[in-house]
């Protein structure tokens, strides 16, 4: 694929891979470091957590994940409320080195799914404050939207909860996010393996974020890579434009000539 | 004079600053976020703000996550 040529842009800044990648869940730095490298993703998602003080012979993930070589994405992952969602960012801005954060404001501990009035407030306080603010949201048309009219410059529905590996339960109302805004679609959370990712950039989306489907895979660094290609060929095939669907046969070969 | 750090009790010496504690701690001062009391402090002031008795010490970094 003309990567050079088809680089994607949020908020002014460009990103190499179409493929973002969370680090939570691996056996350990190593393996976290080896499979971001093998999924080519240059965007990785981080937490924000206190630090361990009585144990400080642990590494630190940033030890392996060189903040120049990746664009590192803090979340607001594990926040319930508005409050703690924007005092995570807060931090994660104060730890790190720019003002992008992957916003989430959860609804319940059950489904995970974003409590998007909450999102919605979240993410008003911290655009005012000079946040990019990418919002980590429903597959709910009507809130992608409302999200893009505040000024997030991408928006990130999810594909299934999170962690649950059931793919792309609405592929439907994706596809009319993709249709109402005009920034950037970061399909987010769900996704189960390589056709999960192919079919959502099929659809349309600019990029997709994973992390257990990588994580959990019995082979991390063969699905790390498999994602990779699954991007790719998705992308491929959305810039190529599929075929129509149609109920009967349409011959390959030319009746003309024969016998 | 004692303080909380992350949520344990620490004794430290009379006017400690932030930015020594880190060292004590042997804490990378451009690897984390401080909140004291509450309020984020701007790195640039870890060598100049002082610790007070009772004070609510946070320190804060990146770690492995995806989302949840």
């Amino acid at each position: 694929m003309d990567t050079i040529n088809d680089r994607l842009v949020i908020a002014g800044r460009e990103f190499k891979s179409r493929l973002w990648v969370g680090t939570g869940k691996y056996k350990d730095f190593v393996e976290t470091k080896k499979a971001i490298d093998a999924s080519g993703a240059d965007v990785v998602t981080v937490a924000v957590r206190r630090v361990n003080i009585t144990d400080r012979s642990k590494d630190n993930l940033l030890d392996y994940l060189d903040p120049k070589k990746y664009i590192i994405l803090p979340n607001t992952a594990g926040c319930y409320t508005v409050e703690d969602a924007v005092r995570y960012a807060r931090l994660a801005r104060a730890a790190g080195v720019s003002d992008l954060v992957k916003l989430e404001v959860l609804g319940d501990e059950k489904t995970l799914f974003p409590d998007t009035a909450g999102l919605i407030e979240a993410a008003k306080i911290l655009i005012k404050e000079g946040f990019i603010v990418l919002p980590y949201t429903n597959d709910d048309p009507i809130v992608a939207k409302k999200l893009v009219d505040i000024g997030c410059p991408a928006v990130m529905p999810l594909a299934a909860p999170i962690g649950s590996g059931l793919g792309i339960r609405n592929p439907y109302n994706l596809k009319i996010i993709m249709e109402t805004v005009k920034v950037p679609i970061i399909v987010d959370a769900g996704v189960g393996t390589a056709s999960d990712a192919a079919l959502a950039m099929e659809y349309g989306a600019d990029a997709v974020l994973m992390n257990t489907a990588i994580a959990g895979a019995q082979d991390p660094l063969a699905m790390a890579e498999a994602m990779k290609y699954a991007v790719w060929a998705g992308r491929l095939a959305y810039k190529a434009g599929r075929i129509p669907r149609k109920l009967y046969a349409t011959a390959s070969s030319p009746i003309e000539g024969m016998l | 004079m004692f303080i909380q750090v992350n949520g344990e009790s620490r004794g430290i010496g009379e006017g400690q600053t932030v930015a020594a504690l880190l060292q004590e701690l042997d804490i990378r001062a451009d690897r984390v976020a401080v909140e004291l009391n509450l309020e984020i402090l701007d790195r640039k002031d870890f060598e100049t703000r002082s610790l007070c008795e009772g004070d609510r010490v946070e320190i804060l970094s990146f770690i492995g996550g995806g989302a949840e």
